[in-house]
């Protein structure tokens, strides 16, 4: 936590620098900065002598800059400090890698999605269109209501486990259920939609498709991570709380209900905010338990109904005639998806901070 | 500890208020009052639902005749399931549905099964959907392409392997074609629009197609891609690529012409429709039965072979009255020139000729209720 | 220090109904789970079973249940596996970069940056792997043909399309990036201070304090982290769907050509709208599998990290 080590990247780690016997030299703190501006020209040269391409062009810039400032470093401060500077290069560089399908994602979404993100968009479905217009009202409804639906199965059960493995569980049960609870994290999307699906066709025989199957498939999915972000929140309720609770005679459940929770509740909403996040955007389980279709379809227990990730895997493969107009939908419904979990992060963010308890010590 | 649950209450309920109150409207273009009954100015006014399912592949045509009908008979309501042509067939004799859409005529088995679904009388099979399949490829400095069906079989075999092999050149004498390595690209999905296509392969091309005829693209190797329209993207996507997909979906690629006997067809829905005109009736079938033996293998000019047909399939005779009456006027529907037309616009299918639609409306006349 | 542990026995003078109500609806919630679980198991099994006993060639393909799945498994394990190799050094990296490298005031944004990719869901990751990321990869499948074609991995004809298996590969790493990420960057701000501090002192420069305190100590979170991201690569069903070439290949050693194996996952997301009959059973077979394989990995994956955790206990 305090280690006076965290400096810029380029700066030297001036304060450890512990006397070496090959000598006290050290690069002046511009010269890598020195190394990559060379290697950027060199690079541009090199780039436009064969033909411009923006991404060998960086490509050769990293590469040769790196290599200048670990050359350099090595004849003037010696290999170690030489590799130090070659990790911190890579270290830098990598950072730099995992913002480029970050940002390029970021950008083609919007730049595509914008197109139809109009009026007409949130207030049509897809009923007798054809071609032009059309929306993704049927969609949006689908999704809210399906969400809502895996919410109200998956936070009762989750929250309840969480409770049950904070302040009643022990032993073996306790361990195994904390045990499955991980496994669970890591069950297959798809897998839970076939789950969903084998359960209702042994209710309703084949080929079966309801809002509700895709409600449980997700709360598959949901529940442990709802289990997972409770327990932690639970475990910080302080010890000190629940006894003063029980020194003055309140009964156990309602010292959970009525202290330990209200306590926690910042971090349970902020938990389950994110555990709806991270289902609003699945789209297999939905695909093969909830199916497609153009209409606003409102009844969870009748039929089809169509949900946002769905509609926008359809419109993209299967677009009418011409396509482009169900492909700009189907960007607008990826841009909405991102939309809609960013903004389930941000309110996230703002349940912790503004509900969060005072903790004095 | 500060304690705000009923703070965090409140958003909570303020929200779900919010996405109910939401809910409770519909979409601004649907129809929500179907039963009120607001009058045409022709026909008698029907009321009811229609459920069918099956093929995907007709699903984009029956959006069409969905919103075409909807303006003829504002108080009917069809549903089309689009889950594929086996689950439309099955649903269908199995009395879950009240008509199924499929890729295929009924086989043996399922036509007994059909006997049993709807009495004596037995079903009417409409090839109400004809969609041509084109041959697309996307080739630099290729504009126009002549293929003769054992080249078209060789490219996707993946035994012909360049533009400038000599078969091809053969087809094509004045064309430029480059060395660029062929790109086949089929479908990777399960569909009708591969079984149509491999069908024709093994009528048309002989031993140069060693594969049967399957809706799961037989040969290993090639590009594949999910959907029509995926194709379409790969195909786009590559240099040197071809694929097989619906006419309607080919934008700006090259259209291969097909070999037909001693010359050559571009794909187009009147050819496409000739083709289905031309095609025995398959024998032994019920009187209404108007499914098909496509001519794959044609050599008459000006027919396109590669087709899709899509069929209708239901009842001739319902237990119910309102049934028979709705199915009855919607099948009369798609069959018209303005329902053909519709789903000309919607999926670009090949209007059925004039001789199809007096032979289906045969079929259609005869639905009726049974006692 | 000690709030984390549990509650102590509790003074429990006598049981009220409503405590019994409470824990006893707890106590069902936490045994749901386990029953869920099971059931999961359980339907899966039934559903398999006709697929499992029906006569080869009835099973879609045509050749029996094991010549349908094994391709899948292959393909499977294939694309996880570059997505493992890719993506665990750079997650590494980049969780020393947020930790030790990063302006302290900039770290937790930069953190907050990486777990945004985790945020997108996995269809948007497929139309961006399409449209952008595929094809920007072409002249590179080409150049690897070109030199270093003897090498069977990259051995030609390189796709014109770019939607291969490596492009699987390398979604795949993004989107498992942050998972591995998150994990190695907790276990990283866990190091005892005492150590890092103790390496400095001797001298150490940065790296030499991370190769000697910070890694060895992190170890098992790295590569428990890793194998959590290699349960998701396995499981990842969209992006495949969307991106991969899949075909009837069988089993391709070429990572660059269009024929592909595809994915279990990515199969049934395909396959499974338009499917009756056996062809769901043999779908529902092919999902047991991957649980199957999912399972065990998330649950190495587990042990690895328990384990570690009943190490560090030692403060």
């Amino acid at each position: 936590m305090s280690t006076s080590t965290q400096q810029s990247s380029t700066g030297s780690a001036a304060p450890i620098a512990a006397p070496q016997p090959g000598g006290h030299r050290k690069l002046p703190s511009w010269a890598p900065w020195a190394a990559f501006a060379v290697a950027a020209v060199v690079a541009a040269v090199f780039s436009l002598a064969t033909s411009w391409n923006i991404v060998l062009f960086v490509i050769y810039t990293v590469v040769l800059g790196t290599l200048g400032t670990y050359v350099a470093s090595r004849v003037v401060e010696g290999p170690r400090k030489a590799t130090d500077r070659l990790v911190t290069c890579l270290v830098v560089s990598a950072f730099g890698i995992a913002l480029v399908p970050l940002i390029s994602l970021v950008y083609e979404v919007v730049r595509r999605g914008a197109q139809r993100f109009d009026a007409e968009y949130f207030t049509a479905s897809l009923v007798g269109v054809i071609g032009e217009g059309g929306g993704a009202y049927h969609a949006l409804m689908g999704t809210l209501i399906i969400t809502l639906l895996t919410t109200l199965i998956s936070v009762p059960i989750g929250l309840m486990t969480a409770i049950y493995l904070v302040e009643y569980g022990s032993g073996r049960l306790k361990r195994s259920i904390t045990f499955l609870v991980d496994v669970m994290t890591g069950i297959p999307s798809i897998v839970a939609g076939l789950f969903a699906y084998a359960l209702f066709v042994l209710i309703f025989g084949p080929g079966i498709r309801l809002g509700i199957m895709g409600a449980v498939a997700l709360s598959v999915l949901m529940i442990p991570v709802v289990v997972r972000s409770c327990e932690e929140v639970l475990k910080l309720v302080p010890n000190e709380l629940r006894e003063a609770a029980y020194a003055l005679g309140v009964p156990k459940w309602r010292t959970i209900l009525k202290v330990v929770i209200p306590t926690a509740i910042a971090g349970l909403g902020t938990g389950i905010t994110l555990a709806i996040a991270r289902v609003v955007g699945e789209t297999a389980p939905l695909l093969i338990t909830v199916g497609i279709t153009n209409a606003t379809n409102f009844n969870p227990f009748d039929g089809r109904m169509a949900t946002l990730p769905v509609y926008a895997f359809y419109q993209l493969t299967q677009p009418g005639v011409p396509p482009e107009n169900a492909i700009a939908r189907a960007w607008t419904a990826a841009l909405l998806l991102i939309i809609l979990v960013m903004a389930l992060n941000v309110v996230a963010r703002l349940i912790s901070r503004f509900f969060a308890p005072k903790t004095g010590r | 500890m500060k304690l705000s649950t009923t703070t965090r209450a409140t958003a909570v309920s303020a929200a779900l208020a919010a996405s109910l109150a939401l809910a409770a409207c519909g979409a601004s273009n649907e129809d929500t009052g179907s039963d009120s009954g607001s009058g045409g100015d022709s026909a008698e006014q029907l009321s009811g639902t229609l459920v069918g399912a099956g093929a995907s592949s007709q699903e984009a045509a029956m959006q069409g005749w969905r919103a075409g009908y909807s303006e003829v008979q504002s108080g009917v309501t069809v549903n089309y399931d689009p889950i594929g042509s086996g689950g439309g067939r099955e649903q269908f004799l199995a009395g879950g549905t009240d008509f199924a859409g499929s890729d295929a005529a009924l086989d043996e088995e399922e036509l007994a099964a059909a006997e049993e679904r709807c009495g004596a009388s037995g079903i009417f099979e409409l090839p109400n959907y004809i969609s041509p399949i084109a041959v697309v490829y996307n080739l630099e400095g290729v504009d126009e392409l002549n293929l003769s069906p054992e080249v078209v079989a060789g490219i996707f075999n993946q035994q012909i392997t360049t533009w400038d092999a000599p078969e091809i050149a053969a087809d094509n004498p004045d064309a430029e074609l480059p060395s660029t390595a062929i790109t086949p690209v089929n479908r990777s999905d399960e569909s009708g629009t591969t079984e149509n296509f491999t069908e024709y392969l093994v009528a048309a091309a002989g031993d140069a197609w060693p594969h049967e005829a399957s809706g799961d693209w037989p040969v290993a190797g090639g590009e594949a891609a999910q959907g029509t329209s995926g194709v379409i993207q790969a195909v786009g996507a590559g240099d040197g690529t071809i694929g097989y997909a619906d006419l309607s979906q080919a934008g700006d690629l090259g259209v291969a012409s097909i070999g037909v006997g001693e010359e050559f067809v571009a794909p187009s829905a009147e050819a496409a429709a000739a083709v289905v005109e031309n095609s025995e009736t398959l024998e032994g079938r019920g009187e209404y039965d108007f499914a098909i033996e496509l001519a794959r293998d044609t050599t008459e000019s000006g027919n396109y072979p590669i087709v899709l047909v899509s069929y209708h399939v239901g009842c001739i005779e319902y237990d119910d009255q309102e049934k028979a009456d709705l199915v009855k006027d919607f099948m009369t529907y798609v069959i018209s020139e303005d329902g053909q037309d519709a789903a000309a616009e919607a999926a670009g299918s090949a209007p059925i000729s004039d001789a199809l639609r007096e032979q289906a409306q045969t079929a259609v006349d005869a639905i009726t209720a049974g006692s | 220090m000690t709030t984390t542990s549990a509650p102590p026995a509790t003074p429990r003078p006598k049981r009220r109904p409503g405590d019994r109500i409470f824990a006893g609806s707890a106590k069902g919630a936490g045994i749901l789970i386990l029953v869920i679980l099971a059931g999961v198991a359980i339907f899966l099994i039934s559903e398999s079973v006709p697929a499992l006993t029906a006569p080869a060639e009835d099973v879609p393909g045509g050749e029996g249940l094991f010549s349908y799945i094994g391709p899948l498994v292959f393909g499977t394990l294939m694309a996880a596996t570059i997505g493992l190799l890719v993506a665990t050094p750079l997650a590494v990296a980049i969780a020393l970069f947020i930790t030790y490298y990063a302006p302290r005031r900039m770290a937790a944004g930069l953190g907050y940056l990486i777990d945004l990719l985790a945020a997108v869901p996995s269809i948007v990751y497929g139309f961006w792997g399409i449209t952008w990321f595929a094809p920007r990869l072409v002249p590179f499948y080409r150049w690897l043909e070109e030199n270093l074609g003897f090498i069977p991995l990259f051995a030609g004809p390189a796709s014109a399309t770019g939607r291969t298996m490596l492009t699987i590969g390398l979604v795949l790493a993004v989107m498992i990036l942050p998972i591995i990420s998150a994990i190695s960057r907790e276990v990283f701000t866990q190091v005892p201070s005492l150590h890092r501090e103790a390496a400095l002192a001797l001298g150490a420069t940065r790296w030499e304090m991370i190769k000697m305190a910070v890694l060895p100590y992190g170890k098992s979170g790295i590569i428990g982290g890793a194998m959590l991201g290699l349960g998701r690569a396995l499981g990842e069903t969209m992006a495949v769907a969307i991106i991969l070439s899949g075909s009837a290949a069988g089993i391709t050693w070429t990572l660059i050509s269009s024929a592909n194996p595809q994915t279990i996952a990515a199969n049934i997301a395909l396959q499974f709208p338009e499917s009756t009959g056996l062809a769901v059973n043999t779908l529902i077979a092919s999902g047991l599998a991957l649980f199957v394989i999912t399972l065990l990995v998330n649950m190495l994956a587990r042990w690895v990290v328990n384990r570690r955790a009943d190490f560090s206990g030692a403060n």
